[in-house]
């Protein structure tokens, strides 16, 4: 029976109900009532989330033409199609909450709508294919593992089957690193160079600081999110400084040593401002991602044309063999 | 009829032959054969499936989750349609 709107009364028992799932460690599911505030904060995660798989492939796409060998190409080519992929299981889940993916896909193509911050930086070296494997992608599995527990039932679900994805992608491009650190001198400068600009826009993919993430209280409490920013963040780290010194490469931060104590590697102080920035449209590449987006979606169109007007074809041809 | 507009289709993926189909999904497609080509893509990239069927979701009937309690409560309380409802002499292998 669905919930008569604007009933107050009803609510409260629904909330309660809705509260006591959540308790249990029960996952919401699209039929499920929910609080509109439920529905709007995981609208907003999930369309930003699939926003970023689209855009991020932009970034790599850009390499595909310039890589160094087949074997290289061939991989790059599936990890950008696994991308899209994933982008679209994020749309399908959101379109789960009743929103239209054609309206979200109109407000990544206007420009209303936010995607991770680390998609708007320039991809200069082959190196950078590398680097985003090892350390964009890595910060992402850190993510995503932990959202493959969340309270949304299709979120969820999504999310595992992207984390089975998601690990190829980490590994070639931890391979793409090795191989480079193993290299020519200059190789392992460009490699170097690479790990330099990405290390903080790859820190500041897990988002502000807790102190200033004013829906991480709500969202922890509804399951949405298991772990806060900066306890992710402090993961990614620990996980990531052992593959860092096993290539003998030096991730760009002086503070950055291990605290016997805590048994965390203690880091830096992040650079908030440029985060804001970058998260306001005035990165490094803001305007060009979209004007290649939305090219792609209008040098896109007659194949959409071409689609409907085949389907509109072959229902009038059963009609015909019908009557 | 833009791409937006295109009908939803409901994705189940069988992962080897013999198993049941289990749903993996949603995509928009023109028409079945459409909709298909689309799930392959999308759903069996890495020989997920052996098989794969889509169903218009317009055409799916679900039960309703407010209802859940009343509506499977009549299979709740049959505890004789259980094996263990069952006493068996001691020492007796039933199976």
């Amino acid at each position: 029976m669905e919930p008569t709107p604007n009933a107050p009364a009803d609510e409260t028992a629904l909330n309660a109900a809705f509260e006591a799932k959540i308790a249990a460690g029960d996952s919401i599911e699209p039929k499920d009532w929910m609080p509109e505030r439920y529905r709007k904060q995981l609208t907003r995660m999930m369309s930003q989330h699939a926003h970023s798989e689209i855009v991020g492939m932009l970034p790599e796409g850009n390499w595909i033409t310039r890589a160094p060998s087949l074997r290289r190409k061939m991989s790059l080519i599936a990890k950008v199609q696994d991308e899209a992929g994933h982008g679209l299981y994020i749309y399908c889940g959101t379109e789960t909450l009743g929103v239209d993916r054609f309206d979200l896909y109109n407000q990544l193509l206007d420009g209303s709508a936010k995607y991770s911050s680390i998609f708007n930086y320039p991809t200069l070296s082959w190196a950078d294919m590398g680097v985003i494997g090892w350390l964009v992608d890595g910060a992402a599995i850190v993510n995503q593992t932990v959202l493959a527990k969340t309270s949304y039932g299709p979120y969820a679900r999504a999310m595992v089957r992207i984390c089975k994805e998601e690990n190829f992608h980490k590994r070639q491009g931890y391979e793409i690193c090795a191989t480079l650190a193993a290299g020519t001198p200059a190789q392992r400068e460009m490699l170097q160079d690479a790990v330099n600009r990405f290390w903080w826009p790859a820190l500041m993919m897990f988002g502000p600081s807790d102190k200033d993430s004013p829906n991480s209280a709500e969202l922890l409490r509804w399951r949405v999110k298991r772990k806060t920013n900066d306890e992710l963040r402090q993961r990614f780290v620990n996980l990531t400084v052992p593959q860092a010194q096993a290539i003998g490469i030096t991730l760009p931060d002086p503070d950055l040593r291990y605290n016997e104590a805590t048994k965390n590697w203690d880091f830096g102080e992040i650079d908030w401002a440029e985060f804001f920035e970058v998260i306001k449209g005035n990165g490094p590449c803001n305007k060009e991602r979209l004007a290649a987006r939305n090219k792609a979606h209008d040098d896109g169109r007659w194949v959409r044309e071409a689609a409907t007007a085949y389907a509109e074809k072959q229902a009038k041809k059963r009609q015909t063999e019908a009557a | 009829m833009s791409d937006s507009h295109w009908p939803l289709w409901e994705v189940f993926t069988q992962g080897a032959q013999g198993e049941p189909f289990e749903h993996a999904g949603s995509l928009h497609a023109t028409d079945a054969e459409h909709a298909l080509q689309n799930a392959r893509d999308v759903y069996a990239r890495r020989g997920e499936a052996v098989n794969l069927w889509v169903v218009p979701s317009t055409a799916i009937t679900a039960s309703a989750p407010s209802d859940a309690g009343p509506f499977f409560d009549p299979g709740n309380d049959k505890a004789y349609r259980h094996p263990q409802f069952y006493k068996v002499p001691r020492g007796v292998k039933v199976f």
